[in-house]
């Protein structure tokens, strides 16, 4: 597996340098041990790639979407067996929670002179992660449908759901809506999305007591329900990937959909000419009046392993650094993510990532407790969805059981 | 046989049990009894490619004074059993004293998920097993009266649902039911209802797992059968037939009773392996319409955060279930033995 994934990546790095030129000076060497783990995606695979083509570095990838339920116990050995762990905002928390990656301030005083403040992902004052690209849920939408239906771009759930009435009363789509409303993480997503658009706080401040089982979350779950009166009648089954195939179907006029994806959803490849060429990309959605985007912000950054030699460090911090550096974007790699990294030219397919980052969304919370509240929706939710009881009852058992959770890893005293 | 040496042999397979099974065992035991270290937590600023915001984080170094104290964690006895994540002893007695009809107290109960997950778990076992074990042996009459030039191809085309892989087998079931898959569209025009889909009602979709638990493990039963058939004396069955037992009697009273102790057999596997039902849940993405006790374990393990003490709970939880289930047909091997 790891062998085949770096032989893929090396073939990754051939390929790319036949291309375009890498080398603008920054050659990359360094002595010791590099072992990546890593969710699995374009935009990952390039960094990874690069990371690997340097010098003088033993280097092997492990670029998997299990990465999650492997990178904790993958560094928690002594020596570790993963010197860096590409994570998100969401999954860094777990490896700070089991005390798994070093603060990086030293290395980045010594080999990081380049990296830009704004890369830097930093708890308490220490860096902890460098973040190289970003991500965020967004609209996106038919600009046929639209214009036959005579609509203007939705900027609110509220108009979505007018702008979905519409579609459907008109005959052009029976179900105009998408989304990832699979039952488990996704539809946990979207109640966080909903939630923070409601202006709705998760938590007591300060403490690891969930408060949501208020006004915002009602509305919040109304909402979803409305939206998914007008979904394919199999949404709890539907993640993004499903999500995405019945865009490229041609079934669905308006949904919340990642940046990431895209990219896909927008090249001719496996949806019909009509669909694809009028796939379009918009802001976030508004919900109520908190002024708020219903949406996150995500990052994506690479962290250095606590359990290793400080020559293994050293090589991974600057295997890793070269990786995210400009070297990094060339014609192929440009339009694959909004880069953070110096140098970077928007495309048309990020468009909806930069307004969100520019309308002012915010980031999902770095909370130590956060994943345990995501579970707890994503296996609590579907009852209220599927119309079995009321919102009221719902939250109350997101809570009952997030509580449950949350004693038992001793968040809640 | 002298003590010593059957020792000696049994030594190899006990050694392996009891590192492989045992120690696991116990290991689960423990952990199902303790939970994670209180948290130390601190409000810091955390700051990104986003700007920065006061967030709540885990003090290491108090964290870690207190790992290296207790490095089990706390102990907390039967807590993590009785919470609302398993038994749920205090949601259940509020159940009981609030609720005023039979109904209101059900819907209660299968609201917490450990009882949702084994009410499942139960029923998909015991409807799926009987009628495994109905097919099984239908099928196995019918290859066996079947010419004999066929019935080799007739055993194999029999076989493939147990040699296809679960997940393959389960996911090709779930496109197929799919709103616009053949047999969706089927079902459709059959209740000339154009919305209805099967992913979309808890009670299709149970209907459809067990269908799916029949369809994989019929095959295993019809082997073991068709095995036993081979070696039914055929002289009872040829005097049965010149005293005028019909082909049903000689089924009856003939064949059944001489192929009962592999019906007891394929019972215990086919409860144990029900039990454990796993795969088609996630093929079918079943996950708002049933939980099995094995998928409740393993979303304790999947989290961004892992609960081992909770899935240790359940597991040891699931162990007394299997136990109490398998009860009555380990009793009846445990006298059979005897009796020879």
């Amino acid at each position: 597996m790891t062998k085949m994934t770096k032989l893929m990546g090396a073939t990754a790095v051939a390929m790319a340098m036949g291309t375009a030129a890498y080398a603008d000076g920054h050659a990359c060497a360094a002595d010791g041990r590099l072992s990546i783990i890593g969710n699995e995606f374009p935009a990952i695979q390039s960094v990874a790639a690069l990371a690997q083509s340097c010098d003088g570095v033993e280097s092997e990838a492990n670029l998997t979407a299990d990465h999650q339920s492997l990178n904790v116990p993958g560094m928690t050995g002594n020596p570790a067996e993963y010197t860096t762990a590409i994570v998100a905002n969401s999954s860094i928390v777990a490896l700070i929670n089991n005390d798994v990656i070093q603060p990086l301030d030293n290395l980045v005083a010594q080999y990081g002179a380049d990296i830009p403040d704004h890369m830097k992902i930093s708890v308490n004052g220490e860096i902890m992660a460098i973040a190289f690209m970003a991500n965020a849920q967004h609209l996106v939408y038919r600009a046929d449908i639209l214009e036959a239906a005579g609509l203007e771009v939705p900027t609110s759930y509220e108009e979505v759901l007018a702008a979905a009435e519409t579609i459907r009363e008109q005959g052009l789509l029976e179900n105009p809506l998408g989304g990832a409303y699979a039952s488990g993480w996704n539809l946990a997503q979207e109640f966080n999305n909903m939630y923070i658009g409601h202006g709705g706080e998760f938590f007591e401040p300060g403490t690891a007591n969930v408060a949501i089982n208020n006004e915002a979350g009602i509305a919040t779950l109304e909402m979803m329900k409305a939206l998914s009166e007008y979904m394919n009648p199999d949404f709890l089954t539907h993640d993004s990937n499903a999500t995405s195939a019945e865009w490229e179907a041609g079934n669905v006029a308006l949904m919340n959909m990642w940046g990431s994806r895209t990219g896909v959803l927008m090249d001719d490849e496996g949806a019909a000419e009509e669909v694809y060429s009028n796939t379009m990309v918009s802001g976030p959605l508004m919900v109520g009046d908190s002024g708020v985007p219903a949406t996150t912000l995500w990052w994506d950054g690479w962290t250095v392993s606590k359990n290793i030699s400080d020559e293994d460090a050293a090589a991974t911090f600057q295997a890793m650094a070269h990786a995210v550096s400009p070297a990094l974007l060339n014609d192929e790699t440009m339009s694959q993510a909004v880069w953070l990294i110096d140098g970077f030219e928007p495309q048309t397919v990020n468009e909806g990532v930069l307004a969100t980052v520019s309308a002012g969304a915010k980031p999902y919370p770095m909370v130590p407790y956060q994943g345990l509240l995501h579970t707890a929706l994503g296996n609590e939710l579907s009852d209220f969805m599927q119309g079995n009881e009321s919102a009221e009852q719902a939250l109350a058992d997101v809570e009952a059981a997030y509580t449950a959770a949350a004693t038992e890893a001793g968040f809640i005293q | 046989m002298r003590h010593g040496t059957f020792l000696a042999f049994v030594a190899p397979s006990l050694i392996a049990m009891i590192a492989l099974i045992v120690f696991p065992v116990i290991s689960v035991v423990v952990q199902s009894f303790h939970a994670q270290h209180e948290q130390v937590i601190e409000i810091v600023e955390s700051c990104g490619p986003f700007g920065c915001s006061e967030t709540t984080a885990v003090n290491q170094e108090a964290t870690q004074a207190l790992r290296e104290a207790e490095p089990l964690g706390r102990f907390v006895g039967w807590d993590n059993y009785v919470n609302r994540g398993h038994l749920a002893f205090a949601e259940m007695a509020e159940a009981w004293s609030s609720s005023e009809t039979w109904g209101e107290w059900w819907s209660k109960v299968m609201n917490l998920p450990f009882y949702g997950a084994i009410v499942f778990t139960l029923t998909f076992t015991f409807i799926v097993t009987p009628l495994t074990i109905a097919l099984g042996f239908a099928i196995a009459v019918a290859v066996n009266s079947a010419t004999r030039a066929i019935r080799g191809p007739l055993i194999f085309i029999s076989l493939l649902p147990f040699i296809i892989n679960p997940i393959v087998g389960s996911l090709v079931l779930f496109w197929m039911v799919d709103a616009r898959g053949i047999l969706g569209q089927a079902i459709q025009w059959l209740a000339s209802d154009p919305d209805l889909s099967v992913k979309a009602s808890t009670p299709m979709m149970w209907i459809m797992l067990m269908v799916y638990g029949v369809w994989h493990s019929a095959p295993f039963a019809f082997v073991v059968f068709y095995a036993g058939l081979q070696t039914v004396n055929q002289d009872t069955n040829e005097a049965a037939m010149i005293d005028g037992a019909n082909r049903w009697q000689r089924v009856r009273y003939v064949t059944i009773p001489h192929i009962m102790p592999l019906v007891t057999f394929v019972a215990l596997i086919q409860l144990m392996d029900n039990f454990r039902v796993f795969e088609p849940l996630i093929s079918f993405s079943a996950e708002a319409h049933a939980q099995s006790l094995s998928t409740y374990i393993l979303s304790d393990l999947t989290g961004e955060t892992v609960l081992f003490n909770s899935a240790a709970a359940t597991s040891m939880l699931t162990v007394v279930c299997v136990g109490i289930l398998l009860s009555p047909v380990l009793v009846r091997t445990w006298r059979d033995f005897k009796r020879a």
